[in-house]
């Protein structure tokens, strides 16, 4: 596996690369109304759907926690909310630089997906807050706690929103919008090099949150050989991997 | 027991230590009414614009005094490890659970029985639409504010700094409820479309909520 994870990241870097060119270069077209701004989608759109994949992907391994309590439910939990806050960061960023330009503004407040896109992430800040802050034992139950509301959340926010004017472009696909299909071939190309990176980070988070639970463990186990023998009971409730 | 006495017994209970303090209440009613002094000084509406943002501020004031509340739900209960008793005693999780979270309702809503008046005369309030559709707005944002509220008071008992988390869990959480209230308080007020949509909202956003509290409540409590 460790030798897998350095050939994995250089064919990703080339992938990405590779993507980058074909957004950027002439073979692809420019818009007709909007010039290269619009190149910004090869972006703003691979890191959206990203960000609500890991985000889905963290509500399924919350629940797995919940009913199952298995450590490794909660370590892809915690990986695809910190990686899933990057992207929907990505997001946000991206959008009102696109925006300014195109409508003039750079924020439209009471636009739907915009709106439920950052309440999503401030949501999954509050998951990230909530884990950093909370004393170890506990956490896990917690936070997967937290990410069920966070979940249900998410569609109330939208239907709260739904009947104001919505000022963001219809989704590109199932969203009876027309796209040239030399554009939407670039975007999927894009998305699935966004997917190939977010896995490696992922990834590599996964691993380093292994580690990390090791090494407390064991400092866990030391403290407890060198005391007396114990009689409370162990503030632990994994099992040792 | 069963799980309404248990519910009426804690609720009583807390309903008597607060009349004996009035702890609570008192910080809720002075801050809130600072809130008010501030923004009207702040803003200095005219009777026209107030209308307009009357339902933000009215919200908001009540959103923060209400962490103040929420804030001292648990706390109480961790002096002399009554939470930990309760833990170990055989009575439903939920039954405590829903006595915290109806104490809470009801102080929250003495208080904004109390700061209504004032927010009319400050604001110079006079409304267009029906004001009836102020009750069930007022009800179900109340509750839709202290029922999560109360479950996230009791999750951030186990974190750090827990006067901060409160607030950090539940306003994102709290967002749907917010616009709800806020948005349904000025359409009353105003009167320039109808309410119902938002009454509506509120209520899905209730009864989501509380269904979740009640099914995760217990896992929270023994979370360990």
């Amino acid at each position: 596996m460790k030798r897998l994870f350095p050939i994995l990241a250089v064919l990703t870097a080339i992938f990405l690369a590779y993507a980058l060119h074909l957004a950027l270069g002439k073979a692809t077209p420019t818009d007709a109304q909007q010039g290269d701004v619009y190149r910004i989608i090869y972006y703003h759109v691979p890191s959206a759907w990203t960000a609500f994949l890991l985000f889905s992907i963290n509500f399924v391994a919350s629940i797995t926690y919940l009913i199952r309590r298995k450590p490794k439910a909660d370590m892809v939990a915690l990986v695809s909310a910190e990686v899933g806050v990057v992207f929907c960061t990505i997001v946000l960023v991206t959008g009102p630089i696109w925006a300014r330009p195109v409508w003039g503004i750079w924020w439209a407040p009471g636009d739907i997906r915009l709106t439920s896109t950052l309440v999503l992430w401030l949501i999954y800040l509050s998951y990230l807050v909530l884990r950093r802050f909370s004393t170890s034992a506990q956490t896990q139950m917690l936070a997967a706690a937290l990410a069920v509301f966070g979940a249900l959340d998410v569609p109330l926010v939208y239907f709260s929103i739904w009947f104001f004017r919505t000022q963001h472009p219809q989704p590109v696909i199932g969203g009876g919008g027309s796209m040239d299909p030399r554009m939407l071939h670039v975007l999927l190309i894009n998305w699935l090099a966004f997917l190939c990176f977010a896995f490696l980070v992922c990834w590599s988070r996964y691993r380093l949150e292994l580690l990390h639970r090791e090494v407390e463990e064991a400092h866990a186990m030391k403290s407890l050989q060198s005391r007396a023998p114990a009689k409370t009971s162990l503030p632990l409730n994994r099992s040792p991997q | 027991m069963s799980c309404w006495s248990v519910t009426l017994a804690t609720l009583k209970k807390d309903i008597r230590l607060e009349w004996r303090s009035k702890d609570a209440l008192n910080s809720m009613l002075f801050f809130s009414l600072l809130v008010v002094v501030i923004f009207a000084f702040a803003f200095d509406p005219l009777a026209e614009e107030s209308r307009q943002i009357a339902g933000g501020l009215i919200w908001v004031a009540f959103l923060f005094a209400a962490v103040v509340a929420l804030n001292q739900t648990w706390a109480r209960e961790l002096r002399n490890q009554v939470l930990d008793a309760y833990r170990v005693s055989p009575a439903p999780a939920n039954a405590l659970f829903l006595a915290k979270a109806l104490g809470n309702f009801i102080f929250v809503s003495v208080l904004e029985a109390l700061m209504a008046p004032l927010f009319v005369v400050f604001y110079n309030l006079h409304v267009l639409g029906p004001a009836w559709q102020l009750i069930p707005i007022a009800i179900l944002g109340t509750w839709a504010l202290v029922v999560n509220g109360t479950f996230f008071a009791a999750m951030s008992l186990r974190t750090r700094s827990r006067e901060i988390m409160l607030p950090l869990l539940l306003f994102p959480i709290s967002i749907p409820a917010v616009l709800g209230m806020v948005a349904g308080t000025t359409a009353v007020l105003t009167g320039d479309n109808p309410a119902h949509f938002y009454i509506v909202l509120l209520l899905t956003y209730d009864v989501v909520f509380t269904t979740a509290c009640l099914a995760l409540f217990e896992t929270v409590l023994h979370a360990e």
